[in-house]
């Protein structure tokens, strides 16, 4: 692509998306913003095309100077180039989902191409201030979208969000201004590699920790999830559940993994805690659920512990497995909100139990679910179950007590969502105006079909997804290698089996 | 230096004081009819003053040549790019102010000749060299202030205003003036330099009350905790352009005046000065953050934001570095805009028949009824709040930036937590506008002056604005060369 900057042309195309529709009529918002959201998604697709997988590490890299203090700094490497396409790909299903939003339109679509801006952004900033604007200021549009389109209790759930965010985020701000007088530099890929002293390293971390962490969320800073997720409009859930947590996860595979590996490695300890934690307790709190969102959002952190697990397994299969859990996290739980979505507008409740037998009714809408249900418990031929089983194959190597713990996560997994299938699509269909709903219209096969076939082709064929990543993560590996933990594990290469002709002789 | 090259260090000064003067017989004279020339003759002042001034603040202009009467008054860059910001404001509130007296007729022409007048008292403290200037200005720009904020004299809260503002101020004027005494008398002398040079040995204990003294009387003008109790109530009662331009224009002086006697003339006693400034910004951060949550009045809300952003701007001042001072007046840059837009959208703020409005309950559901309106101030409150990417950010970044950098790790990190506190209560004002059902009684229309005032606002702390931190980065490390090199 030589010179041509076209993550800038990936900010500046909603940006500017986002200014019309504040102008814009109803009808026109929509067209707007659904034609600057395909855009991106041209361009996403052009990108991943001319991605030069084994070439240099940053590609796509832009640099001005035309600010004090830091710059304009974008470049991605495989890592970010999945998450940008994770977000440019799940916006425009989000504009299709917000079709029942019928008040103050233009200023909808206005702040969620706002959020299209930043979420690019703090993936392809490789500027440590520059990303911090970004990772800060997606805050701003999710509060209004919570807070203007939410339900009942959306001010509350605005404001936890918010607060609970920004408190994680002032402190890693902190650590990024003793980081930048330390190394003398602004720039990611530069820090990434800078050593910096073992003791600050500690409280480095967990500064950072504290931000990626709230994000992701981690038990037990997770309580804003549930209240936002069940507030928020549809799309405004498939985004913060398929992007917005995913920044969490970013910033540790960015940040505080080759930034500060011994403190990783010396804090391991408690983010294995907090995501064993996790696994089982919001698990079993997921079970017992009667609102659908405010399950799936559970699940919602139940899934991210698995992330972080893999991510601190030190190893390429945990690194890899966490991505994957990260991809599909994205595309499953989206899909799942939105399959809420199309039966909340229809039934305007979210209470599992007046739902029931809607795969007599509703059957296109009840395989879709299926699917997504499928893929969320992990079901081989799935995108769940790759990342799954890699980042628990990576934590196995660590600790098979981890490994253990995580594991139940799985089959927890299984329960509550084959428990929220059964009751929701199965059974007799009890209430009258349930069994009326009609099946899937054009827009829903629209917003629904594509991600099937993603979550498909991810199951399947996890090499197209995993190869541009290959290197970044092998990099990574490289530079942890020095701190990594031994292991539990105590793997011992046995002595290779004796090679006779035997095998030769039996088949003549 | 001769006469000849000091006076023309001080042409501006000298063209606001004769600009003021003559203005004030054309008002004896022509009366209030004469209010609109008076006013737009005044602006015309303040921007050729502008002008004036800008050359040698861009070329960072330093050193002995800068210094006129031997040493009572700088023009240097740190003073010029205070001044700037001094011009600036004093000309918006000389703009938004005939909408809201003109309603009820009480504009008279002597409000822009008292702003002028108090300009020009700002003008003399951020230029002061030595404690009698300092006084002379302080007292000008403060005897004005004290008229105007009892200028609606019909008004009962006006006229309570300005009895508590000249009560309170007169009192801490003693203050001030009971440590220079104490400083004369244990150093000797009355110019910063040579206090400075005296307090290299060390710090006696009567120049240490002396310090204090001038700290605690500088400190009630910048309304840093615990000397902040007067602001909200005369914010409240003072009419709302004089407001804006008490939150604006004397903020800026009082904190560029603390600034060089902080650096000048005790430069060389950091340490005795830097505990009683961390408390103070400390203090203010939490009192401002704190004391706006229950607020119902926009202005007295706006009151305690001023608080709270001392606050961030004196972390600048307790670095006791050369970086500190110059992220203090970025800093000061950008609050100035946001203050003026703030207030600006206030004015603005107003029921069918121009009676403005200061509930915030009644800002309900202004993103329905006046989007552009909302829109503005939503900004504007994000980017009090500091959050990116609105420009508010940049001013925070580098105070912060500036501690890390002297190594106050823990006054940082608890200022930052504060402005969480804070945040909660801008976003309050968002909610309101944006959440809630419109209580719709905001429905007065504005003039194309106050629109044009909020819309530069708005644009500059929009992210566009980061392509200007290079060049006010620029103005503001000169501007801080500039003090450290008498220091």
């Amino acid at each position: 692509m030589g010179g041509f900057p076209i993550l800038s042309l990936m900010l500046l195309v909603p940006l500017v998306g986002a200014i019309t529709c504040l102008f814009a009529g109803d009808r026109a918002a929509r067209s707007i913003a659904l034609a600057a959201t395909l855009i991106n998604l041209a361009l996403g697709v052009v990108l991943w095309l001319n991605f030069d997988i084994g070439g240099p590490q940053w590609q796509f890299t832009e640099r001005a100077p035309i600010f004090a203090g830091f710059s304009w700094a974008l470049g991605i490497d495989g890592i970010a180039l999945m998450l940008i396409l994770l977000s440019v790909f799940l916006m425009p299903i989000c504009i299709l989902a917000s079709h029942s939003i019928d008040k103050r339109v233009g200023e909808y679509m206005s702040a969620f191409l706002l959020m299209e801006v930043l979420m690019v952004g703090v993936f392809a900033a490789q500027d440590l201030f520059l990303f911090y604007i970004f990772f800060e200021g997606v805050l701003i549009p999710m509060y209004l979208i919570i807070g203007i389109w939410g339900g009942q209790n959306r001010i509350y759930a605005a404001y936890k969000f918010f607060l609970y965010t920004l408190l994680g985020s002032v402190l890693m701000l902190i650590a990024m201004l003793w980081m930048v007088n330390e190394a003398g530099t602004t720039d990611i890929p530069t820090l990434m590699a800078y050593d910096f002293p073992a003791g600050a390293q500690t409280w480095l971390w967990l500064a950072f920790f504290a931000s990626f962490a709230v994000k992701m969320p981690m038990w037990p800073v997770h309580t804003w999830l549930p209240d936002a997720h069940v507030q928020a409009p549809t799309a405004g859930s498939v985004i913060l559940a398929g992007v917005l947590l995913k920044m969490g996860g970013y910033g540790f595979i960015r940040f505080s993994l080759p930034m500060f590996p011994e403190a990783s490695v010396q804090l391991m300890w408690l983010v294995f805690a907090l995501s064993m934690a996790a696994v089982v307790i919001t698990s079993l709190i997921a079970l017992v659920q009667h609102d659908m969102k405010k399950l799936i959002a559970y699940s919602s952190v139940a899934h991210m512990a698995i992330v972080t697990v893999g991510l601190f397994a030190f190893n390429v299969q945990g690194l890899e497995g966490a991505m994957i859990v990260m991809l599909s996290h994205g595309l499953v739980s989206g899909a799942l909100f939105l399959c809420v979505g199309v039966i909340y507008d229809r039934l305007h409740t979210r209470e599992i139990d007046r739902y029931g037998g809607l795969a007599i009714n509703m059957p296109a809408y009840a395989v879709f679910f299926l699917l997504f249900t499928m893929a969320s418990i992990g079901l081989p031929g799935t995108s769940g179950f790759v990342g799954e089983f890699l980042s628990l194959a990576g934590i196995y190597q660590v600790s098979s007590w981890v490994a253990a713990v995580s594991t139940t996560g799985i089959i927890l997994g299984a329960a509550y969502m084959l428990y929220l299938y059964w009751r929701i699509a199965f059974g007799v269909q009890k209430n009258a105006d349930a069994a009326a709903m009609p099946d899937l219209s054009a827009r829903e096969w629209l917003m629904l079909g594509p991600i099937a076939a993603a979550v498909l082709w991810m199951g399947v064929y996890p090499e197209s997804f995993l190869a541009p990543m290959r290197q970044d993560i092998q990099a990574l590996d490289a530079r942890l290698a020095r701190a990594a933990p031994e292991g539990d594990a105590r793997l011992v290469m046995g002595d290779p089996a004796p090679v006779t002709n035997e095998a030769h002789e039996g088949a003549h | 230096m001769d006469l000849g090259s000091s006076l023309a260090l001080i042409v501006p000064e000298i063209i606001l004081s004769l600009t003021a003067l003559v203005l004030l017989l054309v008002v004896a004279w022509a009366g209030d009819k004469a209010s609109c020339a008076v006013s737009i003759l005044s602006c015309v002042a303040l921007g050729a003053c502008f002008f004036l001034v800008a050359p040698a603040v861009c070329a960072g202009a330093s050193g002995p040549d800068t210094v006129a009467f031997g040493g009572q008054f700088r023009a240097d860059a740190f003073a010029g790019l205070a001044k700037l910001m001094i011009f600036a404001a004093s000309g918006a509130a000389l703009i938004v102010a005939p909408a809201f007296f003109g309603r009820t007729g009480a504009m008279r022409a002597e409000y822009p000749v008292l702003v002028l007048l108090s300009t020009l008292g700002m003008s003399i403290m951020v230029s002061a060299g030595d404690l009698v200037s300092l006084y002379v200005g302080l007292e000008l720009q403060s005897l004005a202030a004290y008229v105007l904020a009892a200028f609606l004299r019909d008004d009962t809260r006006s006229a309570e205003a300005g009895l508590k503002y000249f009560v309170l101020g007169a009192l801490a004027s003693g203050i001030l003036l009971f440590g220079m005494s104490l400083t004369y008398g244990f150093t000797g002398t009355t110019t910063f330099s040579g206090i400075r040079a005296a307090l290299d040995g060390g710090l006696s204990n009567g120049a240490m009350f002396g310090l204090i003294f001038v700290l605690a009387g500088l400190a009630f003008k910048i309304s840093a905790v615990p000397f902040h109790m007067w602001t909200p109530d005369v914010y409240e009662g003072a009419p709302t352009p004089v407001t804006a331009f008490f939150a604006t224009a004397p903020k800026v002086a009082a904190i560029v005046l603390l600034t060089r006697v902080a650096f000048e003339a005790f430069g060389t006693q950091i340490g005795a000065w830097q505990q009683i400034v961390i408390f103070t910004s400390l203090a203010s951060i939490v009192v401002g953050a704190l004391g706006a949550i229950g607020q119902s009045n926009i202005k007295r809300f706006l009151a305690y934001s001023s608080i709270n952003n001392v606050g961030f701007i004196l972390v600048g001042l307790a670095t006791g570095t050369e970086a500190g001072a110059s992220a203090m007046m970025v800093y000061l840059a950008i609050y100035v805009v946001m203050t003026v837009g703030s207030f600006v959208a206030v004015l603005m703020l107003k029921d069918e028949n121009g009676e403005p409005i200061e509930a915030i309950s009644q800002m309900a559901g202004l993103s329905r009824t006046r989007p552009a309106l909302a829109l503005c101030l939503a900004a504007l409150m994000f980017s009090l709040a500091g959050l990116p990417p609105l420009f508010g950010f940049w001013g925070k970044l580098v105070v912060f930036w500036a501690a890390m950098e002297a190594g106050l790790v823990a006054l940082a990190t608890l200022a930052i937590v504060g402005s969480v506190i804070s945040a909660y209560y801008y976003l309050k004002i968002v909610k309101i506008m944006y959440f809630d059902e419109p209580a719709d009684t905001i429905r007065g229309k504005s003039d194309g002056a106050h629109w044009a005032l909020l819309a530069i606002s708005a644009i500059l702390m929009s992210p566009l604005a980061y392509l200007l931190t290079g060049p006010l980065g620029e103005l503001a490390d000169r501007a801080a060369a500039a003090l450290f090199l008498f220091a």
